[in-house]
């Protein structure tokens, strides 16, 4: 029992990771029906940027709090501006282009970024520090799941809460529902779609960075190549749950993540990435649309 | 003057195709008047140029806002027009289906609202009085509309009938003052063609609106239009109003045909 516990706790760990990445692809392509395959790079760039900012920090003999508080906002900011760039840059020129071109426009963003990173920081695993504030833990929980563990998964579940309170609720998040249905109608009623896409990088890349700190302070370890394959994973995630969909995407995070977290358990670590895929394929062939995924679904 | 939109040559093509071919027209502050032709004519294609979807090969679009000064349209963007005053709505309706009717409305609403990003994560005092602020207004355009039973309803799962008024709502938030309907009546019985008929009027009346509409339906152009605009392949064939449209050789050529309008003299 307590080894399905540990499972299931790493499980939901990497699902609300998977989750939170999955939110940028799922928000981006709700609005342009576009992979933004620099995703993963914008989450890299804010586990680096956080990197960076603790050391100095830490050199500086500022608090624990402070580092973390810091750090997370500096990486937030930093990432969101690059967020926001690669769309003004990769994305928007080719917006009346055929799909296929801002498609191979994000592939190459996603590429020059990894290089940019290994160019400017190295190609070794660096070490990377526990930013994530030791939470104390009842006793008898505290074998089957760890402080960062706890603390990745609340503030996964708080984000996505307040994300979804947003889109629901607010001015902008009307906005992005209706920009997602219908772009053109959206601005015949006066938004301002060039600014509710902005926005909706913004917040896919904050997410990101958010995800990127977690799961570095997790591991412990960080490369220029770690957004690639976490990329991978969370679009695997958003397509799972319903592309374009975002309780699909949250929905998708985790059932990945648990699948993942299950098959390596039980069977063997060594399928752990055949078992998500064949995951995939089984749910896809049975509901093309994903899980939470409709012909006309609300998206964003 | 007392215009509130003046369209000069206005032509568009595409490719080869001669959408809009110098089409001009003027509409007079607080009138009704209508675009009327046979299919393909360019009447649509004329809303979409006049909206900032199409953008005009040549030709002014000029408008002149009851406040401020008289703008040239031709190189606005879609949202920048819409928040300069013009509202349309769509023959194919095009509602936002996955919201809430209450929430089509308030959509059209948040373009005369300040509050952006900041306020929307903040949710300072400000806001969220704008925010109720929106609401009620919302609330008052739909009873006036006659769909107040239906606010927390998804507006793809609304009756036809009330879609169209909800279209009619939706651009009516967004506080213009030249409404453009395309087609309000298509798919209307005749009862619910009368009510549209009133609704137009007490649209006028209450909002202080200008309005061109597209419809095919000749009776209720002929009892609500001031003036007509008649379009054929591109070109103004005739205007004028309904007495003078319905005697215009021309018009009647281009809706029977040579050989009827022969037999007609």
């Amino acid at each position: 029992m307590n080894y399905f516990g540990e499972l299931f706790f790493s499980g939901l760990t990497r699902g609300s990771i998977y989750a939170l990445l999955a939110l940028g692809y799922t928000m981006v392509y709700g609005i342009l029906q576009l992979i933004n395959f620099a995703h993963g790079e914008i989450y890299m760039i804010g586990a680096f940027t956080a990197l960076i900012v603790a050391s100095v920090l830490t050199v500086k003999g500022f608090s624990s709090i402070a580092i973390l508080v810091l750090a997370a906002v500096v990486a937030v900011v930093y990432s969101a501006a690059y967020g926001y760039t690669v769309e003004k840059i990769a994305y928007k020129p080719l917006r009346q282009a055929p799909r296929l071109s801002p498609l191979i426009s994000a592939i190459g963003m996603s590429i020059f970024l990894q290089n940019y990173i290994m160019l400017a920081q190295t190609s070794d695993f660096l070490p990377y520090p526990n930013l994530l504030p030791p939470i104390p833990l009842f006793n008898r929980f505290s074998n089957i799941i760890g402080p960062s563990e706890l603390s990745i998964v609340l503030t996964s579940a708080i984000l996505m809460i307040l994300l979804t309170l947003f889109i629901k609720f607010t001015k902008t998040g009307k906005a992005m529902r209706a920009t997602a249905q219908d772009k053109e109608m959206a601005m015949l009623v006066g938004v301002n779609v060039n600014r509710v896409i902005s926005t909706t990088f913004i917040i896919g890349s904050a997410l990101a960075a958010i995800g990127g700190i977690l799961i570095a302070s997790h591991t412990g370890r960080i490369n220029f190549y770690i957004g690639f394959s976490a990329g991978i994973k969370a679009f695997t995630a958003a397509v799972l749950g319903g592309i374009g969909s975002i309780p699909g995407a949250m929905l998708g995070g985790l059932v990945l993540g648990l699948a993942e977290s299950f098959a390596t358990g039980y069977i063997s670590s060594d399928y752990e990435d055949v078992f998500a895929f064949a995951l995939l394929v089984l749910i896809l062939i049975f509901k093309p649309s994903g899980l939470l995924g409709r012909a006309n679904n609300q998206k964003v | 003057m007392d215009n509130v939109l003046e369209v000069k040559n206005l032509t568009l093509n595409f490719g080869g195709l001669q959408a809009l071919d110098n089409v001009s027209l003027e509409i007079n502050k607080g009138e009704i008047a209508a675009l009327i032709g046979p299919n393909g004519a360019g009447k649509t294609t004329l809303f979409n140029c006049l909206t900032g979807i199409h953008k005009p090969a040549a030709g002014d679009i000029i408008l002149h806002p009851p406040q401020g000064k008289s703008r040239r349209l031709n190189n606005f963007k879609i949202n920048q027009i819409t928040t300069l005053g013009i509202a349309r709505t769509f023959q194919n309706i095009r509602l936002f289906g996955g919201m809430t009717v209450l929430e089509n409305v308030m959509i059209g609403r948040h373009c005369r609202t300040g509050a952006g990003i900041a306020g929307a994560i903040l949710r300072d005092k400000s806001t969220r009085h704008e925010e109720n602020l929106i609401v009620n207004e919302s609330y008052c355009i739909l009873e006036k509309i006659g769909l107040n039973i239906y606010v927390n309803d998804l507006a793809k799962n609304l009756p036809y009938g009330a879609q169209r008024r909800l279209e009619i709502a939706r651009a009516l938030a967004t506080d213009p003052f030249l409404l453009l309907l395309d087609e309000p009546a298509a798919g209307m019985n005749p009862q619910e063609t009368k009510e549209l008929e009133d609704l137009i009027y007490s649209l006028r009346d209450d909002h202080n609106l200008s309005i061109l509409l597209i419809e095919h339906d000749m009776k209720l152009v002929m009892n609500l239009a001031q003036n007509i605009f008649v379009l054929d392949y591109g070109e103004e064939i005739a205007r004028g109003t309904p007495q003078e449209i319905c005697r215009n050789p021309a018009v009647i050529k281009a809706y029977l045909g040579v050989e009827a309008s022969a037999e007609y003299n």
